[in-house]
């Protein structure tokens, strides 16, 4: 069980001002949406959390230690992070991709074993792209690029998952098995962050939300208070249509 | 551990056969046997030194050399994620070649061209990788591009000397370009250097594999990148520095041996630098014993028989590929 703080947290948006200082608690067992509009710096944030960007004041702690003085392959053990770009310069095959999840874990002597390879295959196989291993990435659709990418934080098992944007890509089907994936991880015990642009799949999956505005200034908290139409509105400088179904707000953008 | 044996093996099997036919093929044909002879300690006097002191020197040489540069080539290719690098396109060969015509134009000779080479290529990675890094990021587009263009401003600089020197030093100045193995009697230095290189590359391969998916990603899976960038780059152009010393400015080893092997083998930096280091050193002595029987007794710059062999195969290889 790994828990994730920041005190005083101002990442670092070039040119803008500091706007509020974060200060968050991600416990075991929970799952938070980050909301904002384009540029509001979600990305930054999710990279910051992860220990890749440096922030402009404050700190992120990891289990109560600054993440800033961990050994990167120690953070890599604990923490995961699904990008929204990815970078195939060469290329390799999807178990290759997925394997890759195991780097933390292997000495550096120490070749992928059968234990690893089966890591992979069971990760592969819940993200439903087992059937094309042997594929090349750079051959593969965005959805099952997408998805080849989660099979690889999968593997790699951290207690702390940080997404960005899971469900890129994804057809209706994978973005609910996406969304159900990540909600296991948390009810398991592990700490679940994704940026999302859908309203929906965050009023239906998240327990806790993070309202990123473009100027900086920010609001969180359980996502039942979070989720108020007019607050909503403002965020997005969009006229939302409310309504109930399945036991969820949904949210439908009006013309 | 299979797949990263067997084509090693092979690979090994062809240097060692490349190696023996650069030994017995020349002005003087030798049997196999007579090689062996002479390898085992016995033969005839005239033997001993032909094969001992002019050969084999020579062709451990071009092995090492072709190891070199193509081991060079791919960590650059790793390094900047791009397979379009290679040591010559980043200006490490210009700034060699710099150092090195400057000897020559000065009536110098032997060591202190090799010396004046190697401090010329490091000059250049230094000034590369100062004006690349500046005073904001580091990218890959733009240690390429700084690269490119120091590489360019040592061209016009080596026209310029070519320009201004006497006629009677343009051809081992020209030699010299086109990457002459002549005068490379040394081969032990290179050898250990590749050796070594082969043996650490491979506690740091895994860590390559996941740097090739970029820096981000590669932190994100605990990957100290900055540091590694450091070690790929310095010990690329150490590496370069070395081969350009031993043998002048070979073009396209670096550019086509990793990716030739890319191709074949996949992209496991494990397999693929030793592979490297084997397959850059077993096309470098075939091209040398092609360079110096050919037209025998002149000899061609092996510079032009590696591209001669090496772009048809190269094209080849890439349109039979998906």
């Amino acid at each position: 069980m790994s828990r994730l703080e920041t005190r005083g947290l101002v990442i670092d948006v070039p040119g803008r001002a500091d706007g509020r200082a974060l200060d968050l608690c991600l416990a075991p067992g929970q799952v938070w949406g980050v909301l904002g509009p384009n540029g509001a710096g979600k990305t930054t944030l999710l990279q910051t959390l992860a220990g890749l960007r440096v922030p402009r004041a404050g700190e992120v702690d990891l289990d109560g230690q600054p993440l800033a003085g961990l050994r990167r392959r120690r953070v890599a053990r604990q923490l995961g992070l699904i990008f929204q770009e990815r970078q195939d310069g060469f290329p390799a095959t999807v178990l290759e991709t997925a394997l890759i999840g195991r780097h933390p874990y292997l000495s550096a002597w120490q070749m992928e074993g059968g234990d690893d390879v089966r890591l992979a295959v069971a990760a592969l196989e819940r993200l439903d792209v087992a059937h094309l291993k042997n594929r090349l990435v750079n051959t593969l659709s965005g959805g099952e690029r997408q998805r080849v990418a989660i099979a690889t934080v999968l593997t790699q098992s951290p207690q702390l998952w940080l997404a960005d944007e899971p469900t890129n890509h994804l057809d209706l089907h994978h973005q609910t098995s996406v969304m159900t994936l990540l909600g296991e991880q948390a009810a398991a015990g592990k700490v679940v962050l994704m940026c999302l642009h859908d309203l929906n799949l965050a009023a239906r999956w998240c327990d806790h939300l993070l309202l990123l505005y473009p100027d900086g200034e920010a609001c969180w908290g359980p996502a039942s208070d979070m989720l108020v139409p007019s607050v909503l509105e403002r965020l997005y400088d969009q006229r939302l249509a409310t309504a109930e179904i399945d036991g969820a707000p949904v949210f439908v953008p009006m013309r | 551990m299979r797949r990263l044996t067997l084509p090693l093996a092979l690979l090994l099997a062809a240097s060692l056969a490349a190696m023996g036919l650069s030994a017995s093929v020349g002005s003087a044909n030798l049997a196999l046997g007579e090689l062996w002879a002479v390898l085992s300690g016995g033969g005839d006097a005239l033997s001993r030194t032909l094969i001992l002191e002019l050969r084999l020197p020579r062709s451990l040489s071009a092995f090492a050399t072709g190891g070199l540069l193509a081991v060079a080539g791919a960590l650059m290719q790793v390094l900047l994620r791009n397979p379009l690098a290679d040591p010559y396109v980043l200006g490490l060969s210009g700034g060699a070649a710099v150092g090195a015509l400057a000897a020559m134009l000065a009536g110098l000779g032997g060591m202190v061209i090799s010396g004046s080479a190697f401090a010329g290529a490091l000059l250049s990675t230094l000034l590369v990788f100062g004006l690349a890094h500046g005073t904001g990021s580091w990218t890959p587009s733009r240690l390429l591009l700084t690269g490119v263009v120091v590489a360019a401003g040592w061209g016009a600089v080596v026209t310029l000397m070519l320009a201004l020197s006497p006629a009677e030093r343009l051809p081992g100045m020209l030699y010299w370009l086109m990457g002459d193995l002549a005068y490379a009697r040394t081969p032990m230095p290179s050898l250990l250097v590749l050796a070594l290189v082969c043996l650490l590359g491979f506690p740091l391969g895994r860590s390559l594999n996941v740097l090739a998916r970029g820096p981000m990603q590669a932190a994100a899976l605990g990957v100290a990148v900055r540091p590694l960038e450091w070690t790929i780059y310095v010990t690329a152009s150490l590496l370069t520095a070395m081969a350009v010393t031993t043998a002048g400015s070979i073009g396209f080893v670096g550019l086509v041996v990793p990716h030739m092997l890319r191709l074949v083998l996949g992209n496991d930096q494990r397999l693929i630098l030793p592979a490297c280091a084997l397959a850059g050193g077993t096309l470098l002595v075939l091209a040398d014993t092609l360079a110096r029987t050919v037209i025998a007794p002149e000899q061609l710059p092996v510079g032009v028989i590696t591209a001669l062999i090496g772009v048809p195969t190269f094209l080849y290889l890439l349109y039979r590929s998906r």
